[in-house]
């Protein structure tokens, strides 16, 4: 029925990214919007596409309807073939009980069948909150070079931020033969960027064991690649060139988007060759009026802008009113900057509305104490009232009422 | 959703004479406009928002570009198992036997008898609008006409043969007068026509075999008394495209909010072919007032009163204004435009200048390098 995939990818999705605050209040993270048009998992999916790995099943489990809509049937990226394509696994049933994916590991081990019925040689391991481009297809022929087990991609980290991440120690043939998670004294700057290839019968086995043991907390990273080390099994270290952000968290989901609007970065997402494909909305071009000023931004369809952007990030259908004032921020689709409101070092999330003269972050230069400073950040369908004022730093997931005047004063 | 019992048959061909730089290598329906649009989207996606799940696309030659556009037609969710899109390409004689529309219809006869649908929407893709085709087929049925033209009042357009209308007060057409030479305003056909199935097929094969091969003089005019022929007056946005000049009027119209709002009405979409684009980009030091901007442009200098399609560059120092430039349109460094249509893939290298005037827009033509 199902023909053989020698590769099949398994996209953890289901996490709930709680760093992201009121971005990931009602989706997942995976499906919280990048880039002006994109969506967190669009990359990995383009990624998978573009490799030419044709089975891609999707784990969801925490606020999945966004994501599995958003995936649909896959067309988008090319992932709707007759016997393959994507498949979103939340979940399900048994005839004997039921469980939550209870750790990365186990959501694979409840989805075995998933990956048995394309009888793979190789299963990729993929994580849904990373902005990177990458050829899986290298990182699978390196595997197969090695006659490795197991190959974990690596990115050089700077000496100072190693012991942020989990660090990989290796012998000089590329061979891993210790992990670091969060070292106090980093030894090497090799950090593990949560993408695994696992040599499918290896993985199976230890996926096995790994549920049969109770200690176990059912994790890649804490349990099946430590067990699998211990084991004496080949694991390499497969390193890899280029852009790469996790975006768990509200700073680095910023950074990542300005990061788009900086000619030095090697994020290219016009590469013909290297395309990022996503769900387009059905909108118009976007609209500069007579007297609009925009610098350093980028701007999608639908988007009507009359007053000033600078470094801002507008994704589809938003409006910027004349006099309004958005700089260094992230506008997400839908939402509405009314006329004279200042918008600087915010995210401001689908829908939201920020009335006449309000005012959303601020400068870091502007702000005495810096430990206050941070991105504001402005939840979805919320309206903040005309006249006032968000803090930087604050997470607003209610609407603020109108300031009028003479209360300000 | 099961259609309302009508199917679409779509001229792509027709008019292109008419703006002969942008058809050269295209049909009339798969001339870029808008930013991001070709003409046929608007009739396709006019007749899909209307519950018209059944779409015949004639095309007779250059259709190349127009089959590369529509695909499947997946874009407008008309790649579907119970009918769907189906382009309709010269067979047998080839082009020869598509030659008038008459023949044309006689042509492809089988798969107006092949089909279920009861009547037939016809249309051009001449016309930029977004139009509600069930409020036409209403008008129909409750009037009981056979056939009923959409029309517009105003002042005739610069076309060859504009069809002017003359209607009595309950909306029945009395007269067709076709290419009168005549100032002011009338009321005039938009090429778009609802008729029931079966009279089409008889009208067509009447017509074929008496050898007569004008649809508006053999089938309308010859017929003004005896079939019920009915007017539908559409009253929003339209704009024919009948010359380089209109074309370039409808273009900047869109700069008009209003007119941008109705257009791309979100209940009622003009959808058209996805490209995997990034959001346009905007570099340092650029200035863009009034214009259109679609996704995939890179934009470093300054542009007004212009329409951007996706994927145009626009260099350093360069200075666009009321230009239309389509998809992949690279402008260097420096240089000035005034006026200008420049078509797809068209380079223009460092430092160059070329003026236009608002009735005579420079053209330059597909690939070109300037």
């Amino acid at each position: 029925m199902f023909p053989k995939q020698e590769v099949v990818a398994m996209l953890l999705a289901g996490g709930q990214g709680s760093r992201l605050g009121v971005l990931t209040a009602k989706l997942a993270k995976p499906a919280v919007p990048y880039g002006g048009k994109y969506r967190i998992i669009d990359f990995p999916l383009s990624n998978c596409a573009n490799s030419g790995i044709e089975a891609v099943g999707v784990l969801t489990q925490y606020q999945p309807l966004v994501l599995n809509e958003y995936i649909g049937s896959g067309q988008p990226w090319d992932l709707d073939s007759m016997t393959s394509g994507v498949q979103v696994l939340s979940p399900y049933q048994r005839s004997r009980g039921a469980d939550w994916y209870t750790g990365t590991a186990n959501a694979i081990y409840q989805n075995m069948n998933y990956i048995e019925r394309y009888n793979p040689d190789y299963v990729v391991i993929l994580s849904g909150d990373h902005i990177y481009k990458m050829d899986y297809s290298k990182m699978v022929a390196f595997h197969k070079q090695n006659k490795a087990d197991c190959t974990i991609a690596v990115i050089d980290v700077p000496l100072a931020e190693a012991s942020r991440f989990g660090i990989l120690n290796t012998n000089p043939d590329g061979s891993i033969y210790e992990f670091d998670e969060k070292p106090k004294v980093p030894k090497s700057t090799k950090a593990s960027m949560g993408i695994y290839v696992f040599s499918w019968d290896k993985l199976r086995k230890y996926l096995t064991e790994d549920q049969e043991n109770p200690n176990s907390s059912n994790d890649f990273g804490k349990d099946v690649l430590p067990a699998m080390l211990n084991a004496g099994e080949r694991m390499f270290a497969y390193e890899f060139q280029g852009y790469w952000k996790d975006v768990g968290t509200i700073d680095s989901l910023w950074e990542s988007n300005m990061d788009l609007l900086n000619p030095n970065v090697p994020l290219d997402l016009s590469d013909e060759n290297w395309k990022i494909y996503s769900r387009t909305p059905v909108m118009p071009p976007h609209y500069m009026a007579p007297g609009a000023k925009a610098q350093n931004s980028l701007v999608a369809d639908g988007c009507n802008v009359y007053g000033e952007i600078d470094f801002a990030v507008l994704f589809a259908g938003v409006y910027i009113a004349p006099g309004a004032v958005v700089r260094d921020s992230i506008i997400m689709p839908g939402a509405r900057i009314e006329e004279g409101a200042v918008v600087q070092y915010a995210i401001v999330s689908e829908n939201a509305v920020i009335g006449k003269n309000a005012v959303v972050g601020m400068r870091p230069e502007d702000v005495q104490d810096k430990e206050q400073w941070g991105i504001a950040v402005v939840g979805d369908n919320i309206t903040v009232g005309a006249g006032a004022v968000v803090a930087p730093k604050m997470m607003i997931d209610k609407d603020i009422p109108e300031v009028t005047n003479d209360a300000r004063q | 959703m099961l259609g309302n019992n009508v199917m679409g048959i779509i001229f792509s061909n027709m008019h292109e004479e008419l703006i002969r730089e942008l058809t050269n290598k295209r049909t009339m329906g798969s001339v870029p406009f808008g930013g991001r649009y070709r003409l046929i989207d608007f009739v396709l996606s006019n007749m899909v928002n209307s519950g018209i799940n059944r779409v015949g696309v004639i095309t007779k030659g250059n259709y190349q570009s127009l089959m590369d556009h529509l695909g499947s037609g997946k874009a407008w969710d008309l790649s579907r198992r119970r009918d769907g899109l189906f382009i309709l390409p010269p067979f047998g004689n080839g082009a020869a036997e598509f030659g008038n529309r008459i023949q044309t219809l006689s042509a492809i006869s089988s798969f107006l008898v092949h089909s279920k649908e009861e009547y037939v929407l016809i249309s051009d893709c001449d016309v930029v609008c977004n139009i509600n085709y069930q409020k036409v087929i209403d008008r129909h049925l409750e009037t009981g006409a056979d056939i009923t033209m959409i029309y517009r009042r105003g002042v005739l357009p610069a076309t060859d043969e504009p069809v002017v209308l003359s209607l009595a007060p309950d909306s029945r057409v009395r007269d067709i007068i076709i290419g009168p030479e005549a100032k002011g305003e009338y009321s005039y056909a938009l090429n778009m026509l609802l008729i029931k199935r079966e009279l089409l097929i008889q009208l067509v094969s009447e017509c074929s075999s008496r050898n007569k091969g004008s649809f508006k003089r053999d089938i309308l005019q010859k017929n003004v008394d005896t079939l019920k022929i009915c007017g539908y007056e559409f009253e929003g946005y339209a704009k024919v495209i009948c010359s380089m000049n209109s074309y370039f009027e409808a273009n900047m119209s869109l700069m008009n909010p209003s007119i941008r709002e109705e257009l791309f009405n979100s209940d009622r979409p003009i959808y058209t072919k996805v490209r995997d684009d990034m959001p346009a980009k905007y570099g340092l030091g650029s200035t863009v007032t009034n214009s259109l901007v679609a996704n995939g442009c890179v934009i470093e200098g300054q542009v007004e009163n212009s329409v951007l399609f996706r994927g145009v560059h626009v260099g350093k120092g360069a200075k666009v204004s009321n230009c239309v430039i389509i998809q992949d349109t690279i402008i260097g460094n420096d240089c000035e435009l005034k006026y200008v249509i420049a078509d797809k893939d068209v380079t223009i290298k460092d430092s160059r200048t070329m003026m236009g005037f608002q009735s005579y827009p420079v053209y330059i033509s597909k690939g070109s390098i300037v």
